[in-house]
């Protein structure tokens, strides 16, 4: 039988404020812990929660880059359950009326293919604290730092076919978030999370199978794979006369598969209710007005921006506006190289971003700045050197020696264009191998790679190849 | 609509609330008769009545995002039953 998946995923973005939603304490990272947990944070006797209005403005300015519809009037609820991490017995929500709702993003398939992923709802929430349960001789510990931090829970619809579109939707909102500049997007901090709603169902099928719910995958790769090996493990049970129990699911990266949670399944009983110490939140179209003249320019405009300014292919503009950074870096690179967009389109997507991913270097922080790349890039096309001596000349600038010009100087790597030269050297070399310049006036044309390399060689890589090519066929097709 | 004995043992679970057995009758009736009056109301017509969520007629203030706790572990902690290493201890809570 042919199975088709069905994927709807969850999304929690904490938003970067730097106070909580409901409280103000701090929300920094690796705090000591317990030092960033208020009384309000703690649920203690006779405290009220006060909403911050930086995190509802980071949720309509995300509402509005999916061009969804932003509720003028939402409502805050109670999510109800006990767990030691969350002290109040429960979590504020939102659920009848969130903040977001509607919403579309397009996702980036292979081949230049684009997909269009509906967004359910995207709607404000409490996290919870963290517990520890390592170490503390048959008791848990309880850090609440992270309680009260805000999240954008964001729910697309079951409309992902695959693990892989799965990722490239996540990959898509990653990008969104950071590009707002509402969430840090750092998945191994948890600012970035995801859970995976997965079931599969014969293609055709009008009604969806049973779905299970996939936790702890922070990872771009862990979604992957997770998914992968749950879509296996459905089919398999399908196909086996079984049946696909609804449940939570963790994923284990060391074993690389999923595994049934325990224990929480009975309390998916949460009797959500409006919670009456929060009033309903309402604004007016002025404000959504004021939030949308902030917007910058987000990563599709700026992609189509990318290949009408530049002239970049769909693939390069994609990868260069995957990151503001990176946007950032090829823009400032192709204006200091006076109009060689693509030379620095590739050199940034090929041998820089090589040496950053080896290296783990974000781009904010990479050794060649967009001026001395531009200066290396002026190099090239003026002719003063080859894109072979360029390669040099980069991992010089990337192990600090200094601009492509001081390099250039110092190294003595100026490109050989004066005819004489070169022709003295193609001389030497066409005297130096009888042999192999009869073999060519024979018909074995392949050996011109060979002169080439050796007039190359001769040259210390600082010969104009276009001007070798020319030169060597035009000597060799003479016949003496 | 009545409930059964079933469905006070659970809410009761829910709840986290430890309810004798012999006090389940008294409960069943009491938690039935508050249906019972919930149902009367629906009896009004509520078409194109937009639902309360807060009794007062009154919106959310804003807060401007600036922190203004500071750490006051110490002093929560004091009345806490265990703490170890800054953390809350609880009853190991894993399976």
């Amino acid at each position: 039988m042919e199975w088709e998946v069905v994927i709807g995923l969850e999304l929690h973005a904490q938003l970067a404020t730097k106070s909580k939603i409901f409280s103000g304490a701090a929300t920094a990272f690796g705090a000591p812990p317990n030092t960033q947990a208020c009384a309000i944070d703690l649920g203690l006797p006779g405290v009220l929660p006060v909403l911050n209005g930086e995190a509802v403005r980071m949720a309509v300015k995300f509402g509005l880059a999916i061009q969804a519809t932003i509720a003028r009037r939402s409502v805050f609820a109670r999510k109800n359950y006990f767990y030691p991490d969350l002290p109040k017995g429960y979590q504020i929500s939102q659920y009848e009326l969130p903040i977001v709702s509607g919403g579309l993003v397009e996702i980036d398939l292979e081949e230049g293919e684009t997909k269009t992923i509906r967004i359910t709802r995207a709607h404000l929430e409490e996290d919870a604290g963290k517990s520890l349960h390592e170490d503390f001789h048959g008791f848990s510990g309880i850090d609440l730092n992270r309680a009260g931090t805000p999240l954008l829970e964001i729910v697309s619809e079951p409309e992902l076919r695959s693990a892989r579109e799965a990722v490239a939707y996540m990959k898509k909102m990653h990008s969104l978030v950071r590009y707002l500049e509402i969430c840090d997007g750092n998945m191994e901090e948890g600012s970035f999370r995801c859970d995976a709603n997965v079931s599969v169902r014969p293609r055709g099928n009008p009604t969806f199978g049973t779905r299970t719910e996939l936790k702890n995958l922070n990872s771009f790769r862990f979604v992957e794979r997770a998914i992968n090996y749950e879509i296996d493990r459905q089919i398999d049970t399908l196909e086996n006369d079984g049946h696909v129990v609804q449940e939570t699911r963790l994923y284990h990266p060391d074993t690389n598969e999923t595994r049934p949670m325990r224990g929480k399944e009975e309390a998916n009983d949460y009797r959500y209710f409006p919670d009456p110490d929060l009033l309903p939140l309402v604004f007016d179209d002025g404000y959504v007005a004021s939030v949308r003249r902030s917007l910058p320019e987000l990563p599709d405009a700026k992609k189509q921006r990318f290949r009408e300014q530049y002239g970049l292919s769909a693939y390069d503009a994609r990868i260069l506006t995957a990151t503001r950074e990176l946007a950032d870096f090829f823009e400032a690179t192709a204006a200091a190289a006076g109009g060689e967009a693509k030379r620095a389109a590739n050199w940034i997507i090929g041998d820089l971003t090589g040496i950053l991913n080896k290296s783990g270097t974000a781009i904010a922080a990479s050794p060649v700045s967009p001026k001395m790349l531009a200066g290396m890039i002026r190099r090239i096309a003026d002719g003063t050197i080859s894109g072979k001596i360029a390669k040099e000349i980069f991992e010089a600038m990337c192990h600090g020696k200094g601009d492509a010009d001081t390099i250039i100087e110092r190294q003595g790597l100026r490109q050989v264009s004066d005819s004489e030269t070169i022709e003295r050297i193609i001389g030497e070399v066409i005297a130096a191998h009888p042999e192999q310049v009869a073999g060519y006036r024979e018909g074995k044309h392949k050996l011109l790679g060979f002169f080439v390399g050796q007039v190359m060689q001769r040259s210390q890589g600082k010969a104009n190849p276009k001007q070798v090519n020319e030169r060597l066929k035009s000597r060799l097709n003479e016949s003496d | 609509m009545s409930l059964t004995k079933a469905d006070v043992i659970k809410i009761a679970h829910l709840a986290r609330l430890a309810i004798d057995e012999d006090d389940i009758p008294v409960s069943l009736r009491d938690l039935s008769n508050i249906l019972y009056f919930v149902e009367k109301m629906n009896a009004v017509d509520t078409t194109d009545i937009e639902p309360m969520a807060h009794p007062l007629a009154a919106t959310q203030r804003l807060r401007p995002d600036q922190v203004t706790e500071g750490n006051q572990r110490t002093r929560f902690q004091a009345v806490a039953p265990q703490v170890e290493d800054g953390l809350y201890l609880v009853p190991k809570v894993i399976e």
